[in-house]
């Protein structure tokens, strides 16, 4: 941030008193969201290092970390950590690089593109129950070809689903980071002048891919690499998805960390935020390994676009790229139109490939709680989205305006809460919030939900923000528009799309919170999202097909309307159709 | 590690009885009226939930309390919240009224003082409770001294997929049945509830002297106790599911895997569950129950009130209200839980007694005479050990 430069620009016209707080917006956005990460951080590591009081402990120390070291699971926890969390981030980046390779500006893509909402807004928990089913020995595949094509009448002893070497959470975490960085690539695009640049290497006898890769990876990936790293401390922290698909002899560390919270014997709580500390600079560690793995690649890659070799060419790309792209979409689809199917079925057991019989039993029993549960999370994610969206749009402006740009520092600052494991300070927050005497409740799980709403709707709106084209702003200054006309009347009317993309995709993810809304609502405040994963806990599939799908209609109705709403608006306006 | 924070703990001032006096009945009764109850309650059986939401709308009807059930994905997230309430200094006003609670988390909690009491037995209903015949005032042979209130009885029963095996009739059979037909039985993964119990099960059924069981283990020779139970186990787990690299994560989940034929036996806390699973569509119509010889270990639920709750008065309405003849038949009935009765029927008056007469305890459900006497629970410090030797074990193999 640099106010000083804001001064020098003294030709500013003066702004309107109501938006003289504009100034201010970043560094307030840059607090909020940073502020609950920060007291949430120091409240885990006091117990880290042995410091709480409720349990009589005041005297600093090691002991923690030592109860820690003794436990024989810490390696291949950590290990399982760091290898699916890698594993996962560098197959979702390699499979949605090649899809935008082959076909980015084609009509596929086009269709590709339309197909990201709803994969999207499946929650990760039901995306991963549905991929649970699909793959299990039991599950839907194996049922489909038995007995006829396998023999099996009885479900086979294999170990498919939380196998110990992480495979099925991998693939689970890579069937829904694709979309994810689908998404942010797309939305990228627009700043690497990719038309161009293509068009002139193939012109110089490159194939399409070998094209894309030489020219437009580059740009692209200094474009998403912070969404990128996002992936990868999601993927190696993750708790629902991971004691879904996981291994559990041991699970991964983030998982272990939330048994022991959980555990009644209270003085493993100070284990586990030992763990916490562990988890955290285990991110630090991999972001750190990935990091140099760039500058690796990127040597890599330079000789190799000096070489001046043409290849690679080949129908075989497209066709590969196409098909991980339907493999992953099908996986999360397919995975949810079955949870579809259990929520209405009666005794289905293996090898029929369809249940005996329907029923709306399961919808009768869970519908009227349903109703009271989609209005809670509706509240919580349209509030929350909404005030994201509002600091978004400041931000944005300031950066505008006042060349207020968030520097990198305070990018990083935005982006922590979705790099610093959740688990490493949810549960400092909540003692810290306790402790300033605010209520649980609607309220304080809101402001949580914004910490993690925030970066999102921001990722998603910065990049459309700043590739409209300014020259309307000066045609509209031209006309006799303030700062404030080209802003109300001009950009946010042009940008319609994006802002109710941004507010969707805000909505989307505070539909999906489970850690801030149990932890900091107290248990008080429950959404489809709580209720579902305590439900999971039972395993009963008919319940949890009934909420995984109210709660993938939670998130998608909003997506649903971005797309919507804009054509009905622009109906008239030929150029703003493809907007 | 425990002990010396228990000891610091009891260090702490006292907390002295805050709150309603439930001798004064009429007064609790007058103070709960349009209390909201938070009832913490694990909320990972539709079956359960269920139940609460009526109990919720039958108070709600007869005394005026409001029941908002806090589902849990695990009973200690409640002794979590208590814990964090009092390191915040908020020993008022809670956010947990009522929680379900199991014998490690009461242990913890009483020993930590985070409960309110006692209270129990001055409920009016305590005076049908069966308090010589069934586990009502020890939990986990921690006496229970009024803190808690009991609300149903359990005893572990095996549920078997009658189309695929008969019943067995001793733990040494379940061993030898399983080498026959590997991959076709396991437990829930310890430290959960149920996979625990599994341990201490097996351990009953091969230990020579169950009576050290029922003082702490460090009172014992631990190893030697021990030590069949784990040459059990060692020659049990390759046999088992997954051949023991995976385990289920909970009891419920144990049903879905029958459901889709991957396990033919497994172990249950509820006599009942397993009719009330079928009359659901979560288990096959084929599932029937069995007791090994020598009895089972039985025990029972209750509900605790923390000391700093915000709606002492109406959670002390619901716990009486689950002791009332109709909460208790209705728990009874398979179609809606299965759950034992913690109340004696010889006191009951004559047509009190009539509606539990009337219920058909479904056709996977054992008699109770079939189900043979309930053996005690042991000191939870042989659960301590015996969890964290399992972990050790088995629980961290790959």
């Amino acid at each position: 941030m640099r106010p000083a430069r804001a001064l020098a620009r003294g030709a500013v016209r003066a702004p309107l008193p109501r938006v003289r707080m504009l100034p201010a917006v970043p560094l307030l956005t840059v607090g909020l969201l940073t502020l609950p990460v920060g007291a949430g951080l120091v409240g885990t590591a006091l117990p880290a290092f042995g410091v709480m009081p409720a349990l009589g402990r005041a005297e600093p120390g090691l002991d923690a970390f030592r109860a820690l070291a003794d436990w024989p699971g810490l390696g291949p926890a950590m290990r399982l950590s760091v290898v699916t969390g890698l594993a996962a981030t560098a197959v979702s980046l390699a499979v949605t690089m090649l899809i935008v390779a082959s076909w980015s500006g084609t009509r596929v893509f086009a269709a590709i593109r339309r197909a990201l909402a709803p994969l999207l807004s499946v929650p990760h928990a039901a995306a991963a129950f549905g991929i649970a089913f699909l793959i299990a020995p039991s599950g839907w595949l194996l049922r489909a070809l038995s007995p006829w094509a396998t023999g099996f009448e009885r479900p086979p002893d294999w170990l498919v689903v939380q196998d110990p070497q992480g495979l099925a959470l991998i693939a689970g975490l890579v069937a829904k980071e694709v979309p994810f960085l689908l998404l942010m690539s797309i939305a990228a695009l627009g700043q690497t002048d990719e038309r161009r640049a293509l068009t002139v290497a193939r012109s110089l006898g490159y194939g399409r891919e070998g094209a894309w890769f030489r020219t437009v990876f580059p740009r692209l990936y200094r474009q998403i690499r912070l969404p990128v790293y996002v992936v990868l401390a999601y993927s190696m922290t993750v708790v629902d998805v991971a004691a879904i698909l996981g291994p559990n002899t041991p699970a991964t560390l983030s998982v272990q960390i939330v048994r022991w919270m959980n555990d009644p014997d209270l003085a493993l709580r100070l284990q586990a935020a030992a763990g916490a500390v562990v988890q955290l600079l285990l991110v630090v560690a991999a972001l750190g390994l990935w990091r140099l793995a760039e500058a690796a690649l990127a040597g890599i890659g330079r000789a190799w676009v000096r070489s001046g070799r043409r290849g690679p060419r080949g129908p075989w790309l497209p066709a590969l790229s196409l098909a991980l792209a339907g493999l992953s979409a099908t996986a999360v689809l397919a995975g949810l139109a079955l949870l579809a199917l259990w929520s209405v079925a009666a005794l289905w057991s293996f090898p029929q490939a369809w249940p005996d019989a329907l029923t709306l039993r399961s919808w009768a029993r869970h519908g009227p709680e349903l109703v009271d549960l989609l209005l809670t999370t509706g509240a919580i994610a349209g509030l929350s989205a909404l005030i994201a969206l509002l600091l978004a749009i400041g931000c944005l402006e300031a950066e505008e305006r006042y060349g207020l740009r968030i520097g990198r520092g305070g990018l990083w600052l935005l982006y922590a809460p979705l790099i610093v494991p959740q688990v490493a300070f949810l549960p400092g927050l909540q003692a810290a919030l306790l402790w300033s005497g605010a209520q649980s409740g609607i309220w304080a799980v809101t402001a949580a939900h914004l910490v993690f709403v925030f970066p999102y709707v921001f990722l998603s709106l910065g990049d459309p923000w700043r590739a409209w084209d300014r020259r309307l702003g000066t045609a509209a200054r031209g006309l006799g528009a303030g700062p404030e006309g080209v802003l109300w009347r001009v950009r946010l009317p042009m940008l319609l799309a994006p802002l109710l993309t941004a507010f969707a995709v805000g909505f989307a993810v505070s539909v999906g919170q489970y850690l801030p809304t149990l932890l900091v609502g107290g248990g008080r405040v429950a959404t489809v999202t709580t209720e579902a994963v305590a439900l999971a806990a039972g395993g009963d599939r008919r319940a949890i097909g009934v909420h995984a799908l109210a709660q993938t209609a939670a998130a998608l109705l909003p997506f649903a309307l971005a797309l919507a709403v804009p054509r009905l608006v622009w109906r008239n306006r030929r150029g703003m159709q493809h907007g | 590690m425990k002990r010396t924070l228990a000891a610091v703990l009891a260090a702490l001032p006292g907390l002295a009885l805050a709150g309603p006096d439930p001798a004064d009945w009429d007064a609790v009764l007058e103070e709960a009226r349009g209390q909201t109850v938070y009832w913490n309650a694990w909320g990972g059986s539709t079956n359960t939930n269920a139940f609460i939401a009526w109990v919720g709308a039958r108070v709600a009807e007869d005394y005026g309390v409001t029941v908002e059930h806090v589902k849990l994905a695990d009973t200690a997230d409640a002794v979590s919240r208590v814990l964090a309430e009092r390191t915040a200094g908020q020993d008022a006003g809670g956010a947990i009224d009522l929680v379900w609670i199991n014998g490690e988390n009461f242990a913890a909690m009483k020993e930590n003082d985070l409960l309110f009491g006692p209270f129990a037995e001055d409920l009016p209903n305590w005076q049908y409770v069966d308090v010589e015949g069934k586990p009502v005032t020890v939990d986990f042979t921690v006496p229970t001294e009024g803190f808690e209130s009991p609300w149903a009885t359990a005893q572990v029963v095996f549920m078997y997929d009658s189309a695929d095996m008969a019943p067995l009739p001793s733990m040494q059979a379940i061993l030898d049945w399983a080498e026959a037909n590997p991959g076709r039985f396991t437990y829930p993964q310890p430290p959960d509830f149920l996979g625990s119990t599994f341990l201490k099960q097996a351990l009953y059924g091969v230990v020579e002297d169950p009576g050290v069981l029922l003082a702490p283990a460090d009172q014992a020779d631990y190893a030697a106790v021990t030590a069949p139970l784990w040459d059990y186990v060692e020659a049990l787990t390759p046999h088992l599911w997954r051949e023991g690299r995976a385990y289920p994560q909970s009891g419920p989940r144990q049903l879905q895997l029958i459901a889709d034929d991957e396990i033919d036996l497994a172990i249950s806390f509820s006599p009942g569950e397993a009719s009330a699973a079928i009359a659901n569509f979560q288990l096959p119509d084929t599932v029937r129950t069995f007791v090994p010889d020598g009895g089972t270990i039985g025990n029972a639920s209750f509900v605790a009130i923390p000391y700093n709750a915000s709606a002492k008065a109406g959670a002390m309405v619901v716990a009486n209200f689950l002791l009332s003849p109709e909460a208790q038949a209705r728990a009874l009935d398979p179609e809606i839980l299965g759950y034992g009765t913690v109340l004696d029927m010889e006191k009951l008056p004559a047509e009190a007694r009539a509606r539990f007469e009337g219920i058909e305890l479904g056709i996977a459900t054992l008699s109770p005479d079939e189900l043979g006497p309930a053996l005690p629970e042991p000191h939870p410090t042989w659960m301590e050990r015996i969890e964290r030797d399992w972990i050790d074990r088995y629980g961290v193999a790959e």
